[in-house]
């Protein structure tokens, strides 16, 4: 069973949300993702200003298997990519939810991230896509 | 459910992680494809190949059979045991396989062709065998595993055991040796593979297929999955059939012209007279070498464009662990120069036009 922390919230596409204390919030895939993508190989992370919509493409993880997106869980700004990816990609399959972020963005509505998949919801989805 | 081979249960206690692969549930890694890639490059590591098919063929014309039914010549093979690379071909000189073989003697020929076509290939070699009273027997009482790097062959000789070890243990490079006398039974080592590295593909009665796959770990060789089997033969500069070249491509659109064997004129084999003549007039396509010099990863079904113009696609592409970028064979316009492009989600990327293997022996080649 793949780790779920109970404080972030997730999508349906296996992104993970955290919030930060700046009112922003950090972005990256779950471990469940990661796992099934293999090794990470290549990481396409959006620069800072870039606007999303709910939905949008927002970056590229590539495992040696295949391409997967990560889709925008809100509407909003990027405040700041992780440049790190960029060298050392892998640390998404050791460190998904720590070092393995993406990117951070700025939400345009404030109360977005409560709306979003809480980890019980997401534990349930995983679950029944591993039957 | 698919087809298992014999080792299906050793792969599930190993954690494999299995997927369908042409209708056999076959394991594409083990947890990490990559670090399965590094240990075939510096260790050891092991392929279960039991899905591809052994075909012996026996009689007393079988070298005249293969001298017709193969684009490269038996005629090469002057010491037992030796092993040829080459393609199968349709009249329209279309690749219809590709595939070792090797002559054990005389009368008695191994060959060993892809799982993927079996049923075509069995049918077509049955087809023209007739004609030659050439007697064909497909081996699924064998199983295959193909042991791989640098220490496979002294791990292979220990878990082989001292008796059957000194048999094998002089083979040289492209060659099979049986051992006499094994408590396996009918037991075939050759010194072939498809990584690029030295090491064995061992052919033994399926009955001892587990016990045999235990003896190798117990000499800390590492289950290796069809992911790393196939970077590593991408990086090795070697053709996937059905990826590189099928029936629509020829071997001399697939950068296999080494494989086929013009001398003598005289040697009639299927597909010759089309090939002759594209030799003659040269081919529009041809199979090259990509390593992408921006970031990102190439993939089968990429564009591939010179001069701002669409001149082919990547037939085969991923990231090489060895050499730390990713890496293609693409089929391309004869014209193409130096450099191209690559299309990758709407960006096009700049690769380099190189001549393969990326690495092989442990090391990039690039």
């Amino acid at each position: 069973m793949s780790d779920i922390p109970q404080d972030f919230r997730y999508t349906k596409t296996h992104e993970w949300i955290k919030q930060n204390d700046d009112g922003t919030l950090t972005i990256g895939i779950s471990d469940h993702a990661q796992g099934l993508l293999g090794d990470i190989v290549f990481i396409e992370a959006p620069e800072a200003e870039t606007t999303f919509q709910e939905g949008d493409d927002s970056a590229v993880v590539e495992s040696v298997k295949a391409a997967s997106d990560v889709y925008a869980p809100v509407d909003g700004e990027v405040t700041e990519g992780n440049e790190v990816l960029s060298e050392t990609p892998e640390i998404i399959n050791t460190d998904p939810y720590g070092e393995g972020w993406i990117y951070k963005i700025k939400p345009e509505d404030a109360g977005a991230f409560d709306t979003l998949m809480s980890a019980d919801e997401y534990k349930e989805l995983v679950e029944s896509e591993d039957e | 459910m698919g087809k298992r081979t014999p080792l299906y249960d050793m792969h599930i206690s190993h954690d494999a992680k299995m997927v369908d692969f042409g209708g056999w549930d076959m394991p594409i890694n083990y947890g990490s494809q990559v670090q399965e890639h590094h240990i075939v490059r510096n260790d050891a590591g092991m392929f279960d190949v039991s899905h591809m098919t052994v075909v012996d063929l026996t009689g007393d014309k079988v070298r005249d059979f293969l001298r017709y039914l193969l684009a490269n010549n038996v005629d090469r093979l002057k010491d037992e045991g030796k092993a040829l690379y080459s393609c199968m071909l349709t009249e329209d000189g279309t690749v219809i396989d590709d595939l070792i073989v090797y002559y054990v003697n005389d009368t008695f020929f191994r060959m060993v062709v892809n799982s993927s076509t079996r049923e075509k290939d069995l049918a077509w070699i049955n087809k023209h065998a007739a004609n030659f009273d050439v007697n064909v027997n497909v081996r699924d009482d064998l199983t295959m595993i193909a042991v791989q790097g640098p220490n496979a062959r002294d791990k292979a000789h220990l878990a082989l055991g001292a008796e059957s070890a000194s048999q094998v243990k002089d083979t040289a490079v492209f060659f099979i040796k049986f051992i006499e006398g094994d408590s396996m039974g009918e037991v075939a080592v050759a010194r072939t593979g498809y990584t690029g590295e030295d090491g064995y593909e061992i052919m033994l009665p399926k009955e001892h297929a587990s016990t045999f796959w235990a003896k190798l770990v117990e000499q800390e060789v590492t289950p290796c999955g069809l992911g790393a089997r196939d970077t590593l033969r991408l990086e090795a500069g070697m053709n996937l059939y059905g990826s590189d070249m099928d029936e629509s491509i020829t071997p001399l659109e697939a950068a296999l012209t080494w494989t086929v064997a013009w001398e003598p004129v005289d040697r009639d084999f299927i597909g010759r007279g089309v090939l002759d003549k594209q030799r003659e007039e040269g081919v529009s396509k041809k199979l090259i070498g990509l390593v992408l010099e921006d970031k990102g990863v190439l993939r089968n079904h990429q564009k591939v464009f010179i001069d701002g113009l669409e001149a082919g696609e990547i037939t085969s592409g991923s990231f090489s662990p060895t050499v730390g970028k990713a890496i293609a064979f693409a089929r391309v316009s004869s014209t193409v120069g130096n450099t191209c492009k690559v299309e990758i989600r709407g960006k096009q990327l700049t690769a380099a036009v190189v001549k393969p293997p990326f690495a092989r022996n442990g090391k990039s080649c690039i």
